[in-house]
């Protein structure tokens, strides 16, 4: 009984050496100056933002637009607040919340919220509100939407994997089938038809009706990236947030370093796990830029509000550069791209038609 | 349990209030080390503990006491705040947190007073949910006739649901456990596929409802301002019939025998197979209910997460208000100034919700486990079992945990 005791003790004691010294070897650092910060100087100013379920960390526009939110805070120095929603039920309270806290600009991002943005903007006229990736038909004067074209890139990643592709077949699936998922895809489809027809190939799209359902299921989405890659096709562009991901797995993990991706929202190349083997290129959605932009125009006193359309021609959308694939694609492709993104710019190409 | 040779001390100890302050003084020292543990300036100041220690202990506790100041003001009373309204608010936000929990946990509740776990409010709150949101926005009605169709049908939603099991389990035999937890996922994918098709907002592509009528809507209580809603004085006469079923009705009398010894409820001539579906039926009508204030209440439409986590919150406020009407009535307010507090404890200290929500699951834990509290306080029984061994008692050790 005695014995256990006191190897019980000691035990503990070396454990309290351990975890001290531990301690000690961490916290051994010189303590820093007073003062002297290296961000930009505070000003009198809150920016806040509201995430839906997929929390700031979604690898899609939850976390884009938050970079937005962190970029006003180094750059022009807001203090910042940011709340996560852990079920849609939250994101009301938690907008209320951000208005009695005294915020000058509220960020949402995503459809889930639905009209409450729209809601608290009439009831808090003062206060600025920022809606990523959802419209309404009328916008009032405190409130900004961001809505990005992303076919016109997507119509670009189309053609540049049309060429790239070796066996023919490039493939691209959604997470649900809602407009701003649908965008991309189409716009993918258009752009391998126009190199089809520019330059008499045939190249097929697959997938263009296939789903996953949701933006949560990674075992779904990374069959259905498998079965693409099984059927011959070397170019996969997955439309579903985070799910994303689970192609570039599949793509680095199927033996043939020719299968590649086509990220989407951020540029792949650094946001994709192991992207940079995997990622062609990127159908970019500037979400942080343009919510960095929002939050710059009201601190400098130049709030617009109203419908913001992201496009190539304002560069909110574009394309990502190819890094190593450069070398892979066919002769000419930039050039042949840079006169397609002008003539979507001039609207000679409708790129969703 | 008490006998007179116990000292005054010895009673102290073994008193449920003091376990209960201890309970909650234990959740609020962990949850603190967590909140320091996680906060940006304490772990950044940790780097020169030795250098300059003073600031990490100014840090965190800067950290821990903001941290539950905010909690505080975000579901009791906002001091800060620079109209009545403002300062009011947070306990009307915990009021309506509160309110959909309440109902959902006295069906848990009830049900647990049967002998049967019911893990199925959350999927009775779905199809209640569902119910009410189909009369809500179908029917051209007058107001108070239109939201009382609506709360009958979100318990008649509930009801169906909760029913099919009782039924089930009183006929075959099928344990309760494995029934509600499949029928959850019948609910919500069920829910899935009509929001998607028969019940998706026209002109919409995302998985939402129509806004309900307003006829169909819970009135606010106290002006647009607060989101307080009827559906909480439901929710308390909800309260006030489940402690009158319990303890005044020959219906909870037979539920709670049938609950204590099933052989012995039947060898005694209750009829098992009605208290079982029917306790199981009022169950899942008051989780109905919940659904009910969570579409005609605070959301105004039906969306994929309108049951958020309430049904699988309310089997630990029923367990935590020990399956009493009474007490998961003050279960429920707990939980629901958690919900509202967590809010703020997120937004006014950037404490990660995470964290909020581990340091409001510690809170229940400890509360919901006197013998954990009292071991860690070194209150237990112990001592005395150990002397009434004389022989043992002399070289026993005098230190049992962390008593003084």
């Amino acid at each position: 009984m005695k014995n256990i005791q006191r190897s019980k003790r000691s035990l503990g004691v070396a454990a309290a050496v351990l975890g001290a010294s531990a301690l000690a070897l961490s916290a051994c650092g010189a303590a820093p100056e007073e003062g002297g910060g290296q961000a930009a100087e505070e000003i009198d100013y809150k920016a806040c933002m509201v995430s839906d379920e997929g929390g700031f960390d979604d690898a899609s526009f939850n976390q884009a637009s938050h970079e937005g939110l962190v970029k006003a805070e180094e750059e022009l120095g807001v203090e910042i607040l940011d709340a996560e929603s852990t079920a849609s039920t939250d994101m009301g309270p938690n907008i209320d919340q951000m208005v009695q806290q005294g915020c000058n600009i509220i960020v949402t991002a995503g459809f889930m919220f639905e009209d409450l943005p729209l809601q608290a903007a009439e009831a808090n006229p003062e206060t600025k509100f920022v809606v990523v990736d959802y419209g309404y038909e009328t916008v009032p004067e405190n409130m900004r939407t961001l809505n990005y074209n992303t076919g016109e890139a997507a119509y670009l990643a189309g053609y540049a994997a049309a060429g790239y592709s070796k066996s023919g077949k490039v493939g691209t699936y959604g997470g649900a089938e809602i407009t701003t998922v649908t965008d991309f895809m189409n716009g993918f489809a258009n752009g391998v038809a126009k190199y089809n027809e520019d330059k008499g190939a045939d190249v097929q799209v697959v997938g263009t009706d296939t789903f996953v359902g949701n933006f949560s299921d990674t075992v779904k989405a990374r069959q259905i990236a498998d079965n693409f890659i099984a059927d011959g096709v070397d170019v996969i562009m997955p439309v579903a947030g985070p799910l994303g991901q689970t192609a570039v797995d599949a793509v680095n993990e199927s033996g043939s370093t020719d299968d590649t991706v086509v990220w989407v929202d951020t540029d792949g190349h650094e946001y994709a796990n192991g992207g940079e083997e995997a990622v062609l290129t990127s159908v970019m959605k500037k979400m942080g830029e343009t919510t960095f932009e929002s939050i710059e125009q009201d601190v400098n006193g130049e709030w617009e509000g109203g419908a913001y359309l992201g496009t190539l021609e304002n560069g909110g959308v574009g394309l990502a550069p190819f890094y190593d694939f450069e070398s892979k694609l066919p002769e000419g492709m930039q050039s042949e791209l840079d006169a397609l993104k002008e003539q979507i710019v001039a609207g000679e190409i409708d790129p969703l038609a | 349990m008490s006998s007179p040779t116990r000292t005054p001390l010895q009673r102290l100890r073994r008193s449920g209030a003091l376990v209960s302050v201890l309970a909650i003084l234990a959740s609020f020292i962990v949850g603190g080390l967590l909140i320091a543990f996680t906060d940006k300036a304490t772990t950044a100041a940790a780097g020169y503990f030795f250098a300059r220690p003073t600031d990490m202990l100014a840090a965190a506790w800067d950290a821990v006491a903001g941290a539950y100041a905010a909690m505080f003001r975000g579901a009791v009373f906002n001091y800060d705040a620079t109209s009545f309204v403002g300062m009011v608010h947070p306990l009307t936000e915990t009021l309506t947190a509160a309110t959909p929990l309440l109902t959902a946990a006295l069906g848990v509740a009830i049900a647990f007073r049967a002998g049967l776990f019911n893990i199925g409010a959350q999927g009775q709150l779905i199809l209640g949910a569902i119910f009410s949101t189909w009369v809500g926005f179908t029917l051209e009605l007058a107001w108070p006739l239109h939201l009382l169709l609506v709360v009958l049908g979100a318990l008649l939603g509930g009801a169906l649901w909760g029913g099919i099991v009782g039924w089930l389990k009183a006929r075959t035999g099928a344990h309760e456990v494995i029934l509600t937890i499949m029928l959850n996922y019948v609910a919500l994918n069920l829910l899935g596929y009509l929001l998607n098709n028969a019940l998706q907002r026209e002109g919409s592509t995302n998985p939402v409802s129509p806004v309900v009528n307003a006829s169909a809507q819970y009135p606010l209580l106290l002006g647009s301002d607060f989101r307080l809603h009827l559906g909480f004085l439901v929710a308390v006469a909800a309260t006030a019939f489940a402690w009158w079923l319990m303890n005044r009705s020959t219906l909870g009398f037979e539920i709670r025998a049938v609950g204590a010894n099933r052989a012995a409820a039947r060898t005694s001539g209750i009829d098992t197979f009605k208290v079982t579906v029917l306790a199981m039926v009022i169950a899942g009508a008051l989780a109905g209910l919940s659904g009910a204030a969570q579409v005609n209440g605070t959301e105004k439409f039906l969306s994929e997460s309108i049951a958020a986590s309430i049904g699988f919150d309310a089997i630990t406020v029923a367990l935590l208000g020990r399956s009493n009407p009474i007490g998961v009535f003050f279960a429920a307010l707990l939980f629901g100034a958690f919900r509202a507090g967590g809010v703020t404890m997120q937004i006014a200290t950037g404490t990660p919700i995470d964290i909020v929500l581990v340091v409001q699951s510690l809170i229940v834990l400890f509360i919901a486990a006197p013998p954990l509290v009292r071991a860690m306080f070194g209150l237990n029984d112990r001592r005395e079992k150990k002397s009434k061994k004389p022989k043992r008692a002399a070289g026993a050790p005098a230190t049992v945990g962390g008593d003084q």
